[in-house]
């Protein structure tokens, strides 16, 4: 046997199988079945970690998910995972774990000299401390918090392995598998329903796994879950989940699952994600969740050495493992006994059982007495001696008054501490059930609860084990509405504890240096928490935020109760009428791999391309991300940076033809009798009188009169508008125009259809435009003067169904082909071949914003920012005078929508045409303004323009249409501010003769 | 996450719709007075308890309709078209 602690013959690990791994750099020996706790508490080791503020030594307290102190770093590299518990984490070959918050090393820890200043370091500390000098805070006081706080490291490699996402669905699902939960499970899968069980452990069986006393139908408890788990897995409709922890629980019974599917292999299969999610819809929900024991507030109640009874039974029967040699036993519940008998056979001597409560008795105490073990009735521990481990506990006698005597010290190496046990009611609190104090146990229990759940055992309040299994079985069945299950006899049990201890444990004298943890995690002591109520805190969660107690990751699973306790008895009031803190998911921490699970590189998003992304890339573009789009930003030749190409492009564009793929904008239908009514009622234009073939530029404002999109919009035939949106707002508007529909014109004869993906577009501009197309468009004439600027027709280009426009977006004689998606990259290379000889160039989105900046068009979402107007962004022009109704149109006759100091679209130069501003950048009258000032307004696109050899800018300006000509700062970061001149947007071509060539 | 009972395709999933704001917030006419506008457009009850409120099935059908939903416990009361009026369900929580 490995391991001077470990004992021959006991336990559920296999030591036929040993495993060796690392921890802090040192080999360590266990067996298959070993967590990292049992295995070092098998050396006799109980140091594992260091506190988080005053950096106390520590080892675990518990043996399971509410381990507060024995938190641990386990993996290498980009798998490394901080902060995971060593009671839960299982070991296997080749693993390597390291302790935290320690430095140089575990045993000697610089970082433990807080804990002398523990007297400087109260409730509040950083609120009331570093108030002053402010200039301090940036250089001294924030680096330093900073370097002090967090606990554990973050991996900063990428993480090597994948995390999976699984929705399901049952009829009743059973969270925990412990007595009530194997009891639920098994009568609802009997009675038929699809039943998924969970477990956070890697076996079923909960506390029948570390009790050894408890006969069912005769069986010790390992072997009765054996045969239970043997009859669920021959149940085809009924699924079992170990290692998988319910970690939340939302609305409509709605439950989070969280799966560790391989961290507890040495050699994972490949394809094997590490972890997976489960979103499981419940029908029905039973939570078993079970009871934690509650840890007792005392001097020194850290000390590696002093951990929960129940914890060191289940060291004890789980892993072979005694933790300690001599144990002093401190309790206000008699399941403690029952665990000093089980160590008392083991071997352990048990130096003392000192007893909270005046009058212990009963089976269980009477069976203790007659092996001789002394039992202290009405004793207190007054303190815990020893450093790196205990060495000693000071028991002293309370007396009937609550004073408490002189006491005596007893040597030991092992402290065990019960205060009872406390229902969890993590999950039921996070569907939004009520709590109900029960004044017989002294804890909350579960009330009412909105969601179709039940709650089952001991996380009811139900400790006898024949409770719980007919508890068990009565919730499975009334999830499923079976009539009958399965029925056990409990032929050997103990007797539910009764009285239990919450709060700080009476003592001698004041106890102002005394350290007595309530929430070891955070370490917060009990005079932290009272000084919270002195200082005028009242309700428990301000308490929980000023002193951090129950914050930490394990939830307060231990802790909360105490502290509630503790301001209970401080403040003179009951419990219930100081309430509990809301507890929060996650039950347990939850890694970022499994909450990302394939939702990470190329699958974090959806990636749209455009109809001719093979050849841009083929072209050697530069690419941007426009939404889901990936879209080509420019085509650089050899030797070109990203400002020569665009220039090139632009240039292309103005003196010959340049090619664009625009298909990314949003396309819609609106079809039937009644379009053109809808449309003059959706748009801010009139479109009745748009003849068909026809194109108009179209605005769309919300009922706030403010600008939500625009496009241009095509009459295809009477009872049909081809509608395009912003590539950005296609949905937005598609939605809005289904709102308007649905819901307020049910009067309308309408059809709106996506056409986004369907058809394709082709922009071609410049002048050489009509020269390249039309000997492409199947006796299509597109001559000036039979196909004028913004007008549309239909036909057909080398045999390809065609929708083509005259329009523009650089001010140039343009064209936007559309053909179908399938045929694009097609009618592009015939384009392309066409135009090889007159200077045909591609562009990109970066040269598209340049030419159309140069025109002074406006980009919805880039010079509007959802409090525009039309009037605002100069297309006052586009607004209906004389329709009855529009969207938008009574709040644009709201005075403050033309009040004269609205921001208006002007166009910025700087003094130096070299100078380029940037978007954003605030504008104000005076060079030399004191800030904080008001901004007269603001830049909102700059470039610099190939056609005008100069930087250009657009802003957003107060009554800047009345101020041509006016001078303004603009306010840089570093520098001092540089003076503009507000011109007229249009900086190209004002006439627009370019447009109709 | 909420399960939502679309009155065209059954039960589905919360991801599956967009909601649509508070319901039965008739649009006035254009001639109004600019307080009426502005309750239309910006006052609405914020209310503790059952609420009438537009869905639409936005990766489904895309309809919109209406539900009752108790704010305090996510309840569903009722789902109905939109157009019909609001179904009686008390104040039921």
């Amino acid at each position: 046997m490995s391991g001077a602690f470990r004992l021959a013959g006991r336990g559920r690990i296999d030591t036929t199988r040993p495993v060796v791994f690392r921890f802090d750099g040192r080999m360590v020996r266990g067996y298959a079945g070993d967590t990292v706790a049992s295995a070092l508490l098998a050396e006799g080791r109980h140091l594992m970690g260091r506190s988080f503020k005053y950096h106390r030594p520590r080892g675990p307290v518990s043996a399971g998910s509410d381990e507060p102190n024995a938190l641990i770093g386990v993996g290498e590299g980009g798998r490394y995972t901080p902060n995971l518990r060593a009671t839960q984490v299982e070991i296997h070959d080749g693993m390597v774990a390291v302790s935290q918050n320690r430095a140089p090393s575990l045993r000697f820890d610089i970082g433990a000299l807080n804990t002398l200043a523990a007297p400087l370091l109260p409730a509040g500390f950083y609120y009331k401390t570093f108030m002053w000098p402010r200039g301090f805070w940036d250089k001294v006081y924030e680096p330093l918090i900073r370097r002090a706080a967090g606990l554990g490291r973050a991996p900063t490699e990428p993480d090597p392995d994948h995390y999976a996402l699984h929705y399901a669905h049952c009829d009743v699902l059973v969270a925990g598998g412990g007595p009530a939960g194997l009891a639920a499970a098994l009568a609802a899968g009997q009675a038929g329903a699809r039943v998924i069980l969970c477990d956070e452990n890697a076996e079923f069986g909960g506390s029948l796994l570390a009790d050894t006393y408890s006969l069912i139908d005769g069986l010790p408890g390992g072997e009765w879950v054996a045969r239970i788990v043997a009859e669920l897995e021959r149940l085809p409709n009924v699924q079992l989940l170990t290692r998988c922890s319910a970690f939340n629980y939302g609305p409509h019974n709605m439950v989070a699952l969280n799966q560790r599917l391989a961290d507890h292999l040495a050699t994972p299969p490949a394809h094997m994600p590490r972890e997976r999610i489960w979103q499981v819809r419940a029908r029905e929900v039973v939570l078993a969740a079970g009871a934690l024991e509650r840890v007792l507030v005392f001097e020194g109640n850290d000390r590696p050495g002093i951990m929960l009874a129940s914890a060191a039974r289940t060291y004890l029967h789980r892993y072979g493992v005694a933790c300690g040699r001599k144990a002093v036993v401190v309790t206000a519940d008699d399941a403690a006994y029952r665990v000093a008998l089980d160590l008392a056979e083991a071997g352990v001597k048990i130096a003392a059982i000192a007893d909270l409560r005046s009058t212990p008795g009963g089976p269980l105490v009477e069976a203790v007495r007659a092996r001789g073990i002394e039992i202290l009735p009405a004793t207190t521990i007054q303190r815990a001696h020893g450093h790196l481990r205990v060495t000693g506990a000071e028991l002293a006698p309370v007396g009937a008054d609550g004073g408490v005597g002189k006491g005596r010290t007893v040597s030991c190496d092992l402290v065990l501490m019960s205060g009872g046990f406390t229902p969890s009611l993590h999950l039921h609190s996070q569907a939004r059930g009520a709590l109900r104090f029960d004044d017989a146990l002294g804890v909350y229990l579960p009330g009412e609860s909105i969601e179709r759940v039940r709650s089952a055992g001991s996380c009811r309040g139900m400790f006898a084990l024949d409770d719980v299994l007919r508890d068990g079985v009565a919730a499975g069945l009334a999830a499923t509405g079976g009539k009958s299950g399965p029925e056990w006899a409990v032929t050997r049990q103990d007797a539910p504890g009764t009285g239990g201890f919450a709060g700080a444990l009476p003592r001698r004298g004041p106890g102002h240096l005394a350290l007595a943890f309530v929430d070891f995690q955070n370490d917060v002591t009990a005079k932290d928490v009272k000084l919270a109520v002195r200082e005028g805190f009242r309700s428990i969660e301000h308490v929980k935020r000023y002193t951090t107690t129950g914050m930490a990751t394990d939830q307060g699973k231990g802790s909360n109760v105490n502290a509630l306790a503790i301001v209970s008895n401080v403040l003179g009031r009951r419990p219930e009428e100081i309430g509990l803190t809301t507890y929060r998911p996650p039950y347990t921490p939850v890694t970022f791999g499994a909450f990302a699970g394939h939702a990470r590189g190329d699958q974090f998003d959806p990636l749209r391309l455009p109809p001719m992304d093979a050849w841009a890339r083929a072209q050697g573009a530069v690419f941007e991300d426009v939404g889901l789009w990936r879209r080509a930003r420019y085509f650089p030749r050899v030797g070109e940076d990203m400002a020569a190409a665009v220039a090139r492009e632009c240039r292309a564009v103005r003196a010959a033809a340049g090619i664009f793929d625009a298909s990314t904008l949003g396309k819609i239908e609106v079809a039937g009798p009644d379009a053109a009514e809808f449309m003059n009622r959706f748009y801010v234009n009139v479109w009745t009188k748009l003849g068909v073939g026809k194109c108009r530029y179209g605005l769309v404002c919300r009922d706030s009169g403010f600008v939500y999109d625009d496009g241009v919009v095509g009459r295809i035939a009477a009872d049909r508008f081809h509608v395009t949106t912003t590539t950005g707002g296609a949905a937005g508007v598609l939605n809005m125009m289904e709102d308007y529909l649905q819901t307020e014109w049910a009067d309308l004869d309408v059809w709106l259809t996506s056409i986004t993906e369907e058809w394709a577009v082709i922009a071609l501009q410049g002048p050489r435009a009509r020269d390249i197309l039309a000997p492409l468009v199947d006796g299509l004439d597109i001559s000036a003067g039979a196909m004028p600027h913004m007008t549309l027709r239909e036909g057909s280009i080398g045999g390809v169904p065609m929708r083509l426009f005259r329009v523009s977006f650089t001010g140039e004689l343009g064209y936007e082909i559309n053909v179908p998606s399938s045929q694009a990259q097609a009618v592009w290379d015939r384009v392309w071949q066409a135009g090889a000889s007159l200077g045909l160039t591609p562009y990109g989105t970066e040269a598209m914003h340049v030419l159309r900046a140069e025109k002074g068009y406006l980009i919805v979402g880039q010079e509007t920012d959802g409090t525009m107007t039309p009037a605002d962004v100069g297309c006052g022009w586009a607004v209906s005078k004389v329709k009855p109704d529009f969207i938008g149109k009574r709040a644009l006759a709201l005075p403050a929508m033309y009040a004269p100091d609205r921001l208006q679209m002007v166009g910025v130069l700087t003094d130096d045409p070299r100078t380029m501003l940037e978007e954003g950048m605030q504008l104000v009258t005076a060079a030399e303004t004191p800030i904080p000032t008001s901004a007269e307004g603001h830049v909102t696109s700059s470039y610099f323009s190939p056609a005008l050899g100069r930087s250009i800018a657009i802003a957003m300006v107060k009554g800047g249409r009345g101020r041509m000509g006016a001078a303004l700062y603009a306010l840089r970061l570093d520098g001092p501010a540089l003076k503009v001149t507000l011109v007229d947007p249009v900086f190209y071509d004002p006439e627009g003769a370019r447009l109709n060539g | 996450m909420l399960l939502i009972d679309c009155p065209y395709c059954g039960p589905r999933a919360e991801i599956e719709f967009a909601y649509g704001g508070e319901a039965h917030i008739a649009r006035p006419a254009a001639d109004v007075s600019e307080a009426e506008w502005a309750a239309f457009l910006y006052l609405r009850d914020n209310t503790k308890g059952v609420l009438a409120e537009r869905w639409r099935h936005s990766h489904g059908c895309g309809r919109f309709f209406n539900a009752l939903r108790d704010t305090r416990t996510d309840r569903f009361h009722a789902f109905y078209e939109i157009g019909t009026p609001r179904p009686d369900v008390g104040d039921a929580a």
